[in-house]
């Protein structure tokens, strides 16, 4: 373990002066390597690397710590960063640069509750001095030190409901597996596939341990002495960073044989997915850590039952782990402060879509949205109106400007139609086309269904094709009939949660946008312009006749005199947009 | 066992604790429509078809994996579920060629019942179709995409059951396909033929690779058209024309065989007695040496190019010895074309086979030019309608002589541990045992899918071991190749029940299976003579011609090698 010695070293290093660059995924690709870089070869004081502070629409950021007063300097790049460093050798701030001088200082933190991700972006990731100079592994150190039975008493007390999607009582899960005798299995689940979502891996990538911790908790309690934490070979960065701070922990007795003393023993590793949505799904998530093709199978048996290798496993998501540590950070009470009755606690998003700060945001459960998406993410990112917001990804729905209000927790979302799901939350303004949408989602599921079961193979391509016809002008009155009713029965027949859920985005936009799905239908006109086939250019009279959109137009639709106005030949007009986007007096219109 | 009451369709009655709705509903008479389901098989709830709804349960559940809970209330054709059972099929159907009429499926396809019994009319949920290519490659078995279901019965067989591995399931969503690993086609694959996928297909996604026009060809061809027939077809054919299972037909079939062409139609039993000679010598003798124990048989050419591919350093172990079929072959070429003064290239030869893999056998190149093509069971059927033979009102018609004759021994190859059985008659008459019917070969009866049994023979104690289905053939091998192998003589056999629930054989369940193998050990108890080793005709044969058991000119015509299959 850490003496004391050295957390008191950590702690002066986390409070005194130092420059953090956020390395995360996120901050690579903004180009925050090659910043961290320069500025370590800068000779400006101590230098380290963190992980993602979730402020996405500010990346790469760099944080500076001066005389106990910091300065967070925003899309720092490659190009810029010489002026960044100049200013701090002489002892300047860099104004162009600066978001703000503190966290608090900032709109987007206003409001959210950040326990999980606490850590995230203001330590380094990977080491454990660190993270328990920020009260890592109390809460270990106090479950080991309870019998295992009160540790599930007091996860039940918590009322913590699993983060990944379902909201199932974690404790409740947990005490189904304490029970089984033998090898058992506790997972980790990490397959984070929705689009618009990178929570989980912001959290293995920021903060490993308070996962290890929350799982090693987890394993004391049901007696379990093996665990995996299961992710997709498209997070690297995440499992090297997991892998490391698993053999860090080992170091340090927080892993392995006899853990801290307390005579029980947990073996930890990482199993990498080759990347399908379905592997989120518990039985083919087990499947594929057994080598397996994905794809999942009948319950019962459950896997408490019959898990990996036919022994009992229980499944959470990487953020429920994380919730576990702060369940046991805090303590059940304090923890049923935050959040409410049903839903207790606070929950990691990810706004996403047409947000004007979109990033990682956590707040306590039962927020409103309306908050979440105006006052931290500062409203849509052009100004428009704002039309809904996604959650719960392609198994979730839409909740309309109109219901704003609602608060933020799993009953509510599903009353309206949609589901929590893992966390992701997509911004869609007036310039969205709410039926492609739907398509958007019911691409993407029919693509990453496992093809078992007749129903979600079958049913969601025509559910798909059903929405391309009255994205492509092509659809009849019979259609809307005919996607709720075969969304239906792609709900009741699926095999699994991915086919059981994959309709919902379609009846749920259905439910508050029928009128624009019969626009589509009915008058063969997309409202946002977004559907190619119904969209239909006109040149107004601001056309000044340079030709520009005749000469680009790849089909000779365009005709008319110099230096007066043209016309589009509807009849050839193969709706490219290609005027539209040449046009230099934006004189077309769609 | 606990009992749990029940009610179905309005109907009280009785479950027991751990049975799934299906069963439970099949026991008293009521089927559930189903495609994926196969009782021998993992059960994976996939095809849907089987939802029953549950009073209480908001959503239909599937009926195959749904075990029965107290006072369960089921009702299996609310409206609710018909339309869910119809959409169903008009998805399956959607994505379906629909060449019913044209199909080797035709009238006896699952879904084309199913289609059927739910009344589907119009298909609501037509588009997009991807129109794969049909694998014509292997010589065994035809594979199209186009009609399949992706009830994965073939999967399951070929992996869980037969561990062969040849096939799975590639691609995601609509593009889910089932075929080799990396694409490649069935004849570059691990595929040892042994049709299981074909018998367990409910569509014609998979098939035999037809012979039937060659075998027509040939009909008409003018040249000496020579049958021979495997000992189990007798017990299967009759089910090709509604006959009930376990009848066995054995006069029909020569009749019908006569009628469309055949000048010669030849029984395999008479090669299996003339297997049992020379395996049964060669077991004695690597007895008394004690070498390359346990002797394997090798009747079973899927198991010889499964040991090929995945125990090729264990080899030594296998008899030397031809299968039955290849014995015959071998010996209409020589021994029968010498005596009636015929040239050997101016006869053709077909076997009437239980078995997709013989199509592979004839084609091993050390037997190239002996047998011309294999029917199997299932292709002779065709043949026969398509040459208008009424076989049910067939009279009955003897083999013919001298390949014809045949004992006891010689039939009961056509099921599991028949092979095992003849030869330790032989051995034991050898040993001095005059009445083998003293022997217990009881272990090694019935459908359990590995048996053994210690046979004192005169003071040696015999450990012999009888498995059916290549996954039970793989644990045997591995024991072996471990060093750790108890026995001294084993019987393989790929398909499950032996080869009356060969690949090319009719469709049965497991009783249906039974009756068959009951049917053939009928046959054996009425013969007179029921020693291969007594076979008047194999005897004269041996005096005639090859000379010795075992001897030289045996050992030529009568035995082969095996060499090691790379496959992926």
């Amino acid at each position: 373990m850490i003496t004391d010695k050295e957390i008191e070293q950590a702690l002066n290093q986390l409070q005194g002066d130092r420059i953090t660059v956020g390395l995360a995924t996120c901050g690579i690709s903004a180009g925050a390597m090659p910043v961290f870089h320069a500025l370590k070869n800068a000779d400006i004081g101590l230098v380290e690397e963190v992980g993602c502070i979730g402020m996405c629409y500010n990346e790469p950021i760099v944080t500076v710590v001066k005389d106990k007063r910091r300065f967070i300097y925003g899309g720092v790049t490659e190009s810029n960063v010489h002026r960044l460093i100049s200013a701090l050798k002489q002892g300047n701030v860099c104004e162009d640069l600066l978001v703000a001088k503190d966290i608090s200082d900032l709109d987007f933190y206003h409001g959210q509750k950040r326990l999980v991700m606490g850590n995230c972006g203001l330590i380094n990731p990977l080491k454990l001095d660190q993270y328990v100079a920020k009260g890592g592994y109390l809460a270990l150190l106090r479950a080991i030190s309870m019998e295992k039975q009160k540790v599930i008493d007091e996860m039940i007390a918590s009322g913590l409901r699993g983060r990944g999607g379902a909201g199932f009582l974690t404790g409740k899960k947990w005490s189904f597996i304490a029970s089984k005798k033998g090898k058992k299995y506790l997972i980790a689940n990490g397959d984070e596939g929705d689009p618009g979502a990178f929570m989980n891996r912001t959290l293995m990538e920021s903060d490993p341990f308070k996962i290890i911790e929350g799982m090693t908790i987890g394993a004391y309690a049901t007696g379990c002495d093996e665990g995996f934490i299961y992710t997709r070979a498209e997070y690297p960065l995440a499992i090297d960073t997991l892998q490391k701070a698993i053999s860090i922990a080992y170091k340090h007795n927080l892993l392995g044989k006899n853990i801290l003393g307390s005579g029980f023993d947990f073996e930890l590793s990482v199993r990498k997915g080759a990347g399908a949505f379905v592997c989120g799904e518990e039985t083919a998530l087990m499947h594929s850590i057994e080598g397996r093709r994905g794809s999942p199978s009948p319950r019962p048996p459950y896997p408490a039952d019959h898990g990996i290798y036919g022994y009992p496993t229980n499944v959470n998501n990487v953020g429920t782990w994380g919730h576990v540590t702060v369940v046991f950070t805090l303590g059940a009470s304090e923890f049923r402060k935050l959040g409410t009755k049903e839903s207790p606690g606070t929950k990691e998003l990810c706004l996403a879509g047409m947000v004007k700060r979109p990033g990682i945001v956590e707040v306590p459960l039962g927020t409103p949205l309306r908050k979440i998406v105006y006052d931290i993410g500062g409203g849509t990112s052009d100004g428009t109106k704002l039309k809904a917001v996604l959650t719960g990804g392609p198994a979730g729905g839409c909740i309309p400007e109109y219901l704003l209000d609602t608060p933020l927790d799993f009953e509510t979302l599903k009353s309206l139609g949609s589901i929590m799901g893992s966390g992701g939350m997509i911004v869609v303004s007036e310039k969205s086309c709410i039926v492609d949408v739907a398509r958007y989602y019911m691409h993407f599921t029919q693509e990453e269904s496992c093809g078992k079961c007749t129903p979600c193979r079958e049913g969601t391509k025509r559910l798909l094709e059903m929405l391309e016809h009255i994205t492509s002008g092509k659809a009849d009155k019979s259609t809307l009939d005919k996607l709720k009713m075969l969304s239906s029965f792609v709900i009741d027949n699926s095999l699994c949660g991915l086919g059981q859920n994959a309709p919902n985005p379609i009846l749920s936009t259905l439910k508050y946008f029928e009128n624009e799905y019969l626009e589509h239908i009915e008058k063969k006109k997309c409202p946002a312009g977004i559907c190619d086939k119904l969209v239909t250019y006109l040149i107004t009279g601001k056309c000044i006749g340079c030709g520009a959109c005749a000469r680009a137009c790849p089909v000779q639709a365009i005709s008319g005199n110099p230096k007066e106005k043209h016309f589009i030949d509807q009849s050839k007009c193969i709706k490219c947009g290609t005027c539209y986007a040449v046009c230099p007096v934006k004189a077309i219109i769609k | 066992m606990k009992s749990m009451n029940i009610t179905i369709n309005g109907r009280q009655t009785t479950a027991h604790e751990g049975e799934m709705i299906i069963d439970m509903a099949k026991r008293i008479g009521i089927h559930i429509p189903h495609l994926c389901l196969d009782d021998r098989l993992e059960r994976i709830g996939a095809c849907r078809l089987c939802v029953v709804e549950l009073a209480g349960s908001p959503k239909p559940v599937a009926s195959c994996t749904t075990p029965v809970r107290e006072g369960m209330v089921i009702n299996t054709h609310s409206p609710r579920i018909l339309e869910a059972r119809r959409i169903n099929m008009e998805l399956l159907l959607a994505s379906h060629d629909l060449n019913c009429v044209t199909c080797d499926a035709n009238r006896k396809c699952k879904l084309q019942r199913y289609a059927e019994e739910l009344m589907v009319r119009d298909l609501r949920f037509e588009g997009d179709r991807i129109i794969r290519p049909v694998d014509n490659s292997s010589v065994s078995i035809k594979r199209d995409n186009n009609k399949c279901v992706l009830c994965e019965r073939c999967i399951r067989v070929c992996n869980d059951i037969q561990t062969v591995h040849a096939i799975g399931l590639a691609g995601r969503g609509f593009n889910t396909r089932i075929e080799p690993p990396f694409g490649q086609n069935m004849k570059e694959s691990a595929c040892v033929n042994c049709g299981q996928c074909v018998i367990s297909c409910p569509t014609a996604a998979l098939c035999e690779h037809s012979d039937i026009q060659n075998v027509i060809n040939a009909l008409n061809s003018g040249k000496y058209l020579i049958a021979q027939t495997a000992p189990s077809i007798r017990a299967t054919l009759g089910e090709c024309f509604e006959m009930q299972p376990g009848k066995a037909v054995t006069g029909k079939m020569v009749t019908a065989l006569k009628q469309i062409g055949f000048r010669q139609v030849f029984d395999t039993d008479l090669g299996a007695d003339i297997t049992i000679i020379e395996e049964a010598t060669e077991f004695i003798k690597r007895m008394k040496e004690k070498r390359s124990l346990p002797m394997i048989t090798t009747c079973c050419p899927a198991w010889i190019k499964f040991g090929e591919q995945f125990f090729f350093d264990e080899l030594h172990h296998m008899s030397s010895c031809r299968s039955p079929q290849a014995i015959i072959a071998s010996l209409v070429r020589t021994y029968f074309a010498k005596k009636i003064r015929v040239k050997p290239e101016d006869i053709i030869l077909v076997d009437i086979m239980p078995c997709t893999a013989k199509k592979f056998e004839i084609q091993r190149p050390e037997f190239m030019g002996e047998a011309d093509f294999v029917l199997t069971t299932v292709e002779l059927s065709k043949l026969l309608k398509q040459l208008d033979v009424d076989f049910i009102h067939l009279p009955d018609t003897e083999f013919d002589t001298p390949l014809g004759e045949s004992t006891g021994a010689g039939v009961i190859f056509g099921r599991t541990g028949g092979v095992m059985e003849a030869a330790l008659r032989t051995v034991a008459d050898w040993s001095g045992i005059k009445d083998f019917t003293k022997l217990d070969f009881k272990p090694i009866h019935g459908m359990r899918t590995m048996k053994t049994a210690d046979i004192d023979l005169k003071g040696t104690k015999v450990k012999v071991c009888v498995v059916h289905t290549l996954g039970e053939a793989r644990k045997l091998m591995e024991e072996i190749r471990a060093g750790k192998s108890p026995y001294h003589f084993i019987e393989i056999m790929a398909c499950y029940g032996g080869c009356v629930g060969g690949g090319g054989q009719p469709r049965g369940s497991s009783s249906v299976l039974e009756k068959r193998a009951h049917a053939l050990n009928e046959a054996d108890s009425h013969k007179k003579i029921r020693l291969s080793h007594k076979n008047p005709s194999a005897l004269k044969i041996y005096k005639e011609y090859l000379g010795d058991f075992g001897g030289e000119k045996a050992h030529r015509l009568l035995h082969t090698k095996y060499s090691r299959r790379e496959v992926l």
